[in-house]
């Protein structure tokens, strides 16, 4: 009963000159590529709407009339519009490129400095709460924080529209974020329209609409761009987690499985009262293998007292010497508030990295002038495993995760500098890992 | 009313009904208007021209909604300042009646539901919110619509029309419901909005080029 839908040739009511009608009857303006002057494409005479656009022309990035495949569904680009806000008096511009499917309708590329987003329209109202600092929006459980609010006018205008459209078209944009997804709310006096977009890089239109060259270098960062660290900085900390874990193993291991031989072990006693030459040296010990550390312990009968050790780990054949001291003070008893307990019998040193060779000690021991005598044990071991490179490792370790943190901040900041949050610091919130 | 076929009143041609219990009908010939009367068919008025229609739905489109199959046998045609829109009458295998509405090829499925106190044309405003059916819908759009036409058949009589009022409400889960001010007390569809994709229609349109 009714005409069938087609692409229909025109001729311009304003200059003559040719113009394609792509969306079939769903256009209801079309913009003469020759003239610029806005047409209604319901009016069989093609009544001009407005004559002229004040503005330099504007080349768009995809032509007219070009397809490509946009989530597994061919698309034709009908339609251009340039739309700029005013913040600060600055003037940011951003491209529009209107989709049309005959089965699917209706879609939007954006583009701004290189950034893209697939748009579409929602069927659903999200709902948006304004008791926060921020307002906050809502859309199938995922929370979008609010960007920007800007008046949006339309400054230049191409190819052709499901509505009637004009240069100097006013909206209220509302933006909220949730990487790599922008939620937008436009509302003009009597409509308001909720969209979603989300992020596209140049390559991918240029790959989906299969445009010759290269596509422009995205600036900056832009709202809703993925953050290069969304995930990375939580997963490097995992990784960070699971390293330092095995470092703590290896640790064990280390400390469970290395040799500790004992080389040398003597009781001695030592009397302050006594007087006269306190040091002396033992007997000669050997320590073999490789450079390996080596663990001198002392072990004493102090109560309630205190002993000094002046050692020197002393290398028979060279006379090298590893000077070294250790104070041991083992004090007990019991006050109002029960037992305590301060310090112990007995300490240990590590000589690191000492070669294998015929050696010595050589011990001075030091107490107070009246105390009583003091027994005590000299034990050496081989091999005693040193955990000081573990520290060094784990050290190290933190150096990926804190420089990725830092970028994935320094990556947020940069996002929200374009926002009307910008002057805000950027760490309610927002800093940490991005996403 | 088990007919399935008659003979159109003014020009004789075969009428074929898809479902029995249409109440309204067009000749495919003559594009005379029919309305059943007792066990006859009754001429009450003729469709104009209908405007070439860019949908790619049309009558004898099969769909599937909720797991339950639909054909489409009838539409109502309007037409607002912003462009027009079809509202396809869907019979469900269950024998319901249901809506499509196709607007620039976004669609939504709607049930007639009855309702009590439903807010006067005057007093309906964008933005506004009510509830209806237990459910809380904020008005998005008012459309003041033309009665362009209609097609196939329909549930009731629905041919002398003009001028109508349409309030569109929305909820955060796509649910969906239009107020239709073309009668007294204004009716109400309640439904959803939904994908093209997951209506799974078939026996659509073709356009050339776009397969």
């Amino acid at each position: 009963m009714s005409a069938s839908a087609q692409v229909r040739a025109l001729n311009c009511s304003s200059c003559g000159a040719p113009l394609t009608v792509r969306a079939f009857q769903h256009t209801l303006s079309v913009v003469c590529g020759n003239c610029l002057s806005v047409l209604d494409a319901k009016d069989p005479n093609l009544r001009v709407l407005q004559r002229f656009q004040e503005r330099q022309r504007v080349l768009p990035r995809i032509p007219m009339g070009t397809r490509g495949k946009v989530r597994g569904d061919p698309y034709e680009v009908v339609g251009f519009q340039v739309r700029t806000i005013t913040v600060d008096g600055e003037q940011y511009s951003w491209s529009e490129y209107l989709l049309f499917n005959p089965y699917k309708g209706f879609r939007y590329l954006t583009e701004y400095q290189g950034h893209w987003n697939d748009v579409v329209t929602l069927r659903n109202v999200p709902e948006v709460d304004t008791g926060g600092q921020r307002p906050r929006a809502r859309l199938l459980g995922e929370t979008y924080d609010h960007f920007q609010t800007a008046e949006a006018e339309t400054t230049f205008v191409l190819g052709e529209f499901p509505w009637q459209v004009r240069v100097g078209d006013r909206a209220m944009v509302m933006d909220f974020v949730s990487p790599p997804r922008i939620l937008s709310r436009e509302s003009t006096g009597s409509e308001t329209v909720w969209s979603l977009g989300e992020y596209m890089t140049g390559a991918q239109v240029w790959q989906a609409f299969q445009l010759p060259g290269g596509p422009p270098a995205a600036q900056g960062v832009f709202a809703n761009q993925p953050s290069p660290y969304t995930g990375k900085v939580r997963g490097i900390w995992g990784l960070w987690g699971i390293l330092t874990l095995l470092l703590v193993l290896v640790g064990l291991l280390a400390y469970t499985f290395t040799g500790r031989e004992e080389v040398f072990r003597r009781m001695y006693s030592f009397s302050p009262r006594a007087g006269g030459e306190v040091s002396f040296v033992t007997d000669v010990f050997e320590l073999k293998g490789r450079p390996s550390s080596a663990e001198v312990k002392v072990s004493t009968d102090l109560s309630n007292n205190w002993a000094y050790f002046q050692f020197a780990l002393i290398n028979a054949d060279t006379g090298q010497a590893y000077d070294f001291g250790r104070e041991v003070s083992h004090y007990f008893g019991r006050d109002s508030d029960g037992a305590w307990r301060e310090g112990g019998p007995s300490d240990s040193a590590t000589v690191p990295a000492v070669p294998a060779g015929r050696y010595y000690l050589r011990v001075e021991p030091e107490m107070d002038a009246g105390a009583a005598a003091m027994r005590y044990e000299l034990v050496v071991r081989r091999d005693v495993p040193s955990l000081g490179f573990l520290f060094i490792a784990a050290g190290l370790l933190l150096i990926p995760p804190i420089f990725t943190t830092v970028r994935a901040v320094v990556f947020s900041q940069r996002r929200w500098a374009e926002s009307d949050y910008a002057s805000t610091d950027s760490d309610d919130g927002d800093s940490g890992d991005d996403d | 009313m088990s007919q399935r076929a008659a003979n159109c009143p003014n020009c004789g041609a075969p009428v074929q009904f898809r479902w029995s219990s249409a109440i309204q009908t067009t000749c495919a010939y003559c594009r005379s208007i029919l309305v059943r009367r007792d066990v006859n068919l009754e001429r009450v008025g003729e469709v104009a021209d209908l405007p070439p229609d860019p949908s790619p739905i049309q009558i004898g489109t099969e769909g599937v909604y909720r797991d339950k199959s639909f054909v489409l046998v009838g539409r109502i045609l309007y037409e607002y300042e912003q462009g027009g829109w079809n509202e396809w009458h869907a019979v469900c295998q269950d024998g319901r009646s249901a809506w499509l509405s196709d607007a620039q090829a976004e669609y939504a499925v709607s049930f007639l539901t009855p309702h009590q106190g439903l807010p006067a044309a005057n007093q309906v405003r964008p933005g506004q919110r009510m509830m209806l059916n237990g459910v809380v819908y904020e008005v998005t759009v008012l459309t003041r619509a033309r009665y362009r036409g209609v097609e196939g058949e329909l549930p009731f009589e629905y041919w002398d029309k003009s001028e109508a009022l349409f309030a569109d409400l929305r909820t955060p889960d796509a649910r969906f419901a239009t107020i239709d001010y073309s009668e007294d007390p204004p009716l109400l569809f309640l439904g959803e909005a939904v994908g093209f994709d997951d209506l799974r229609l078939k026996n659509l349109r073709q356009f050339e080029g776009w397969s």
